[in-house]
């Protein structure tokens, strides 16, 4: 009995695809546990409406987002302008449409650069165990401590304002969480029969970490990552809301908050739109965070198996 | 002759206890153990709880390191291995665990979990991989389409099949089985103790068989290793150990193991063994199993018995006899 | 059969558990009588139903399961008519039970001495100093060496073996009509088991009880059980005295069982097999549930399921071999 005759067109190729297939099942499972739960629908939708808007949203703007045009300036939401216009004559719905890829780069940016570090940190700390450990989370904890706008707005100072600036002190700052995190599964994983059998066998530390214990974590972190973006992006805009992170006349949320600030009271509009923009931005983050966690928690799997393999079962014998 | 695969001389493991960085106490784990493991053979460890058997498996395999004493492994001393030598030793030498539900990694493939000591050693790559641990899979009783599937769509005997399957890649020499069946139902123990059997035959293996259980420690072991708080008490042929237990712990242990026939509790038993086991911290003087020994001397205290040949290689450490 | 000699009566008693997956029929119609004073064991391998059959008796079956139908019967009054109340007045004082694992069963929080005195003043409403002295008594009738200092323990203190005297201690206080006992040495090294296993028999000849073993090694009892029923899939199969039992076997699960498991008769080359594996119990098979695994099966095994019929002299068989005349046909 050998692959080979099994699979007359052997291969590599069918041996992935026939490795693919119980993954993609796995990844089955966990959609259909997510489509079956509304508030995580509510907030895929949300996320990915957001995510449209960011890769679309410049060309989808009816109007210029940047170019002044004083005499419309402060005009209430009507047909012509469904979110009214700000200072400059500005349309705010064009301005929100064009400025969504800003918060969506400055999330990705900071998780891009804070994720990867602190999971190999965090790894590290949790394999090796020992005075490496102590010393990695010493480390952590000092940068657990340090507040983290606070930070971010002196890195502003001192390198010059820019959103670019910002995000690189957030990512200063953010990735101490997901070393803790991995630390923590790495020293559960640790103790793991299986990795004793795979040490046993001559495994070292690296194969170690790399086939056991991040495969292991790769759901936490996904989970974490999914609730992150959410707040990442609410930092961003509080650092330009503040004035140290995009600069105008670039329309990037938070910084269309602040602007609007002082005319609260005669064109609200100005200000509320691009806050509610930020809230249900988060929001999805949130509900798809949790629904993904949901999904990826194994009693509920279990439970839900059942059901999904029902639906397929009959789907397949009527269609 | 047959050869020694694996010996151990005055291996002694304990654990320090500290506080904080001192050292407040010992856990005297195994003390001046000497055995010798002859290539082919199988040699079951018994003993109850805190006796050391897990302790000195563990330190023969060399992943616990000695506090003192040697290992030695077809003659070299590991102490002295490098680490490109240690890791050839690994492949030689692969391990059964007793939990079937922890032992294999879940989140991955049974391709991937029984082939991970071919991958570990560059044994083989992509489809050949794959196609080694078909074979193996038939060789425990699997079938093909077993091969790509998680492992916890599996019952915990067909995992058993796989961490055995696992141990069997890349051709070890050695298969050290830690309660391998304790967890498992009679009737599966049943099949795996067979599958055990028709593979050491089939691929000359030499086993360690650690377990608390009695009749499957005589079931497949040729010589038998009866442990009390860190010590050898008693060690032989399975014939012998069985036939003619001489230790008063060996006896115990065989008076207290239940037997399938009802007639014997009406036939007059040997004296139940009284207390408890105590700890391996503060272990009793002399003779270790002294409190507890119906035929305690008030030499028993003081001296501690060495292992003495009574005959053909029943080593019995005891002091009266 | 209700006669005076019976203490507990069960009498087909079907209990099924309602999951996501489908309903889990655990247990089949299940009927076995335990005598009074007698030592009545229930022996299986795992998912045969023998801990589902305790928490029915008890009334503590785990959601989402629920007991059908059938009868349980304490001397003579049915327990499943019962309410909650009546329960909770009947556990601990005429029906005691022993866990498996001693170090869940009791509370870390509270000294070993008054986890053994609560029943004293739960069910009989002693006083506090009388329970504790009494409760002291009953651990050194355990044989756990300085009682007195053992009750002011608490239970992180004690080793496995303790612990489960202290359980026993707990159990009897009351002097129960049933003791039910789930697998209480599993765990225990084999020296202190056979410890345990003599203080069962010893106790229970002194206080009278009857005793209610679970336990799916074969050879416990050999050694401590009057009568056995063995059970497989949420059935009992066979059910007869202990010697009768292992001298001979009728069913073919038994007889296969007990040729697996390796002692000093069995040969050392092979052991006995029993191909296939245990049941599903969503969509048990059809008839007998064991004859896809029985090399004795014939037509009428997957349509029917067998009733237990007496072959010998309180010595009953669940098989479509020992047809209508209690005979092999």
């Amino acid at each position: 009995m050998s692959l080979r005759e099994n699979l007359p067109f052997a291969s590599r190729y069918r041996m992935f695809k026939k490795r693919l297939h119980p993954i993609t099942k796995e990844w089955g499972l966990t959609f259909y546990v997510l489509r079956h739960s509304r508030l995580a629908v509510v907030g895929g939708l949300i996320v990915l409406s957001f995510i449209f808007i960011a890769i679309f949203g410049s060309h989808l703007a009816p109007y210029d987002p940047v170019s002044v045009t004083i005499h419309e300036r402060f005009q209430p939401p009507s047909a012509s302008h469904p979110m009214g216009t700000d200072k400059m004559g500005r349309d705010v719905m064009s301005r929100m449409l064009a400025g969504a890829q800003h918060s969506i780069k400055a999330g990705a940016l900071v998780l891009a650069i804070a994720v990867p570090f602190g999971v190999l940190l965090g790894g590290i700390a949790g394999l090796f165990g020992g005075w490496i450990d102590e010393v990695l989370m010493r480390i952590t904890d000092v940068f657990l401590a340090f507040p983290s706008l606070v930070l971010a707005m002196s890195f502003s100072a001192a390198l010059g304002p820019s959103l670019f600036n910002a995000m690189i002190a957030l990512s200063i700052v953010w990735w101490p969480m997901y070393a803790r995190l991995v630390r923590g599964q790495a020293l559960a994983v640790r103790e793991a029969s299986y990795v004793e059998a795979a040490q046993a066998r001559g495994a070292g530390r690296w194969h170690i970490m790399f086939r056991h214990i991040l495969p292991n974590c790769l759901s936490p972190i996904l989970v974490t990552l999914t609730l992150d973006m959410g707040w990442v992006i609410t930092a961003a805009a509080a650092l330009s809301f503040l004035g140290f992170g995009a600069q105008p006349p670039i329309p990037e949320w938070g910084r269309m908050v602040s602007d609007g600030r002082i005319y609260m009271l005669r064109a609200w509009w100005v200000s509320v739109f691009p806050g509610l923009g930020i809230v249900l931005t988060v929001l999805g983050f949130n509900l798809l965070g949790d629904g993904i966690r949901d999904a990826l928690d194994p009693k509920l799997r279990r439970l839900t198996e059942v059901k999904w393999k029902r639906a397929r079962t009959s789907s397949s014998s009527t269609s | 002759m047959t050869a020694t695969l694996f010996e151990c001389r005055n291996l002694t493991k304990f654990f320090p206890i500290r506080n904080l960085l001192r050292e407040v106490g010992r856990v005297h784990a195994v003390e001046d153990v000497s055995l010798s493991i002859p290539e082919g053979g199988t040699v079951g460890l018994v003993g109850e709880s805190g006796c050391g058997k897990t302790t000195l498996a563990r330190t023969l395999l060399f992943l616990l390191e000695p506090t003192s004493g040697q290992v030695l492994f077809r003659g070299d001393d590991l102490g002295a291995y490098s680490k490109r030598q240690l890791r050839a030793f690994r492949r030689e030498t692969a391990i059964v665990f007793q939990d079937p539900y922890s032992s294999l990694d879940p989140r991955m493939l049974v391709a991937d979990v029984v082939g991970e000591p071919l991958a570990i050693h560059k044994v083989a790559f992509g489809e050949d991989r794959d196609n080694a641990v078909l074979e193996l899979l038939e060789r425990v009783g699997l079938k093909t389409e077993h091969l790509y599937r998680y492992p916890h769509e599996f019952s915990g005997g067909q995992r058993q099949r796989l961490a055995i399957a696992r141990a069997l890649a890349a051709d070890p020499r050695f298969i050290l089985l830690d309660e391998a069946t304790s967890a498992l139902d009679v009737s599966v123990q049943a099949k795996i103790l067979n599958m055990l059997n028709e593979l050491k035959a089939a691929f000359q293996l030499t086993y360690l068989f650690i377990s608390h259980n009695l009749s499957v420690v005589r079931h497949l072991s040729d010589h038998i290793g009866v442990m009390y708080l860190g010590r050898m008490v008693e060690y032989g042929t399975r014939n012998q150990v069985f036939g003619d237990p001489t230790h008063p712990y060996t006896r115990g242990l065989l008076a207290a193991a239940p037997s399938l026939d009802p007639d014997d509790r009406d036939r007059p038993r040997e004296v139940a063994l009284e207390g408890e086991v105590p700890s391996a911290v503060d272990p009793p003087s002399g003779c270790r199993f002294h409190p507890r020994c119906p035929n305690r001397k008030p030499d028993c205290a003081n001296v501690r018995p060495e292992l003495v040949d009574t005959g053909g290689g029943h080593l019995v450490a005891c002091v009266p006899k | 059969m209700e006669t005076s000699e019976n203490l507990v009566v069960v009498d087909k008693l079907k209990t099924q558990f309602f999951t996501y997956g489908g309903v889990v029929e655990a247990l089949d119609e299940v009927s076995f009588e335990i005598h009074r004073g007698e030592i009545f064991g229930l022996v299986g391998e795992s998912g045969c139903g023998k801990s589902v059959t305790a928490s029915s008796i008890l009334g503590l079956v785990a959601k989402p399961g629920k007991v059908i139908s059938g009868r349980i019967l304490l001397d003579g009054e049915d327990l499943l008519m019962k309410n909650d109340h009546q329960m909770s007045q009947i556990r601990g004082s005429r029906i005691a039970m022993v866990f498996q694992d001693p170090t869940s069963s009791l509370n870390p929080l509270f000294r070993v001495g008054y986890q053994v005195a609560e029943p004293y003043i739960y069910h009989q409403r002693r006083r506090k100093r009388r329970a504790w002295a009494d409760a002291t008594e009953i651990l050194a009738k355990t044989g756990l060496p300085d009682p007195k200092e053992k009750a002011r323990s608490f239970p992180h203190e004690l080793s496995g073996g303790m612990r489960q005297r202290a359980m026993i201690a707990m159990s009897l206080t009351c002097e129960p009509d049933l003791l039910i006992a789930d697998e209480p040495t599993t765990n225990l090294d084999v020296t202190i088991e056979r410890q345990i296993l003599d203080l069962v028999k010893d106790l229970q000849r002194e206080f009278g009880t009857s005793v209610l073993w679970i336990t799916h090694d074969m050879t416990v009892v050999a050694q401590l059980c009057d009568r056995v029923g063995v059970m497989y899939a949420g059935n009992i199969v066979e059910k007869s005295d202990v010697r009768t039992l292992f001298r001979s076997p009728k069913h073919p699960y038994t007889v296969r069982l007990l040729r697996a498991i390796p002692s000093a008769v069995t040969s050392q080359e092979h052991l006995e097999e029993i191909p296939g594996t245990v049941p599903r119990l969503i969509q048990p098979p059809t008839g007998c549930r064991f004859h896809p695994r029985c090399d004795h099966t014939m037509p009428v095994c997957s349509e029917a399921k067998p009733t237990e019929l007496e072959v010998e002299p309180s010595h009953t068989v669940a098989c479509h071999l020992f047809g209508g005349t209690g005979r092999v046909t």
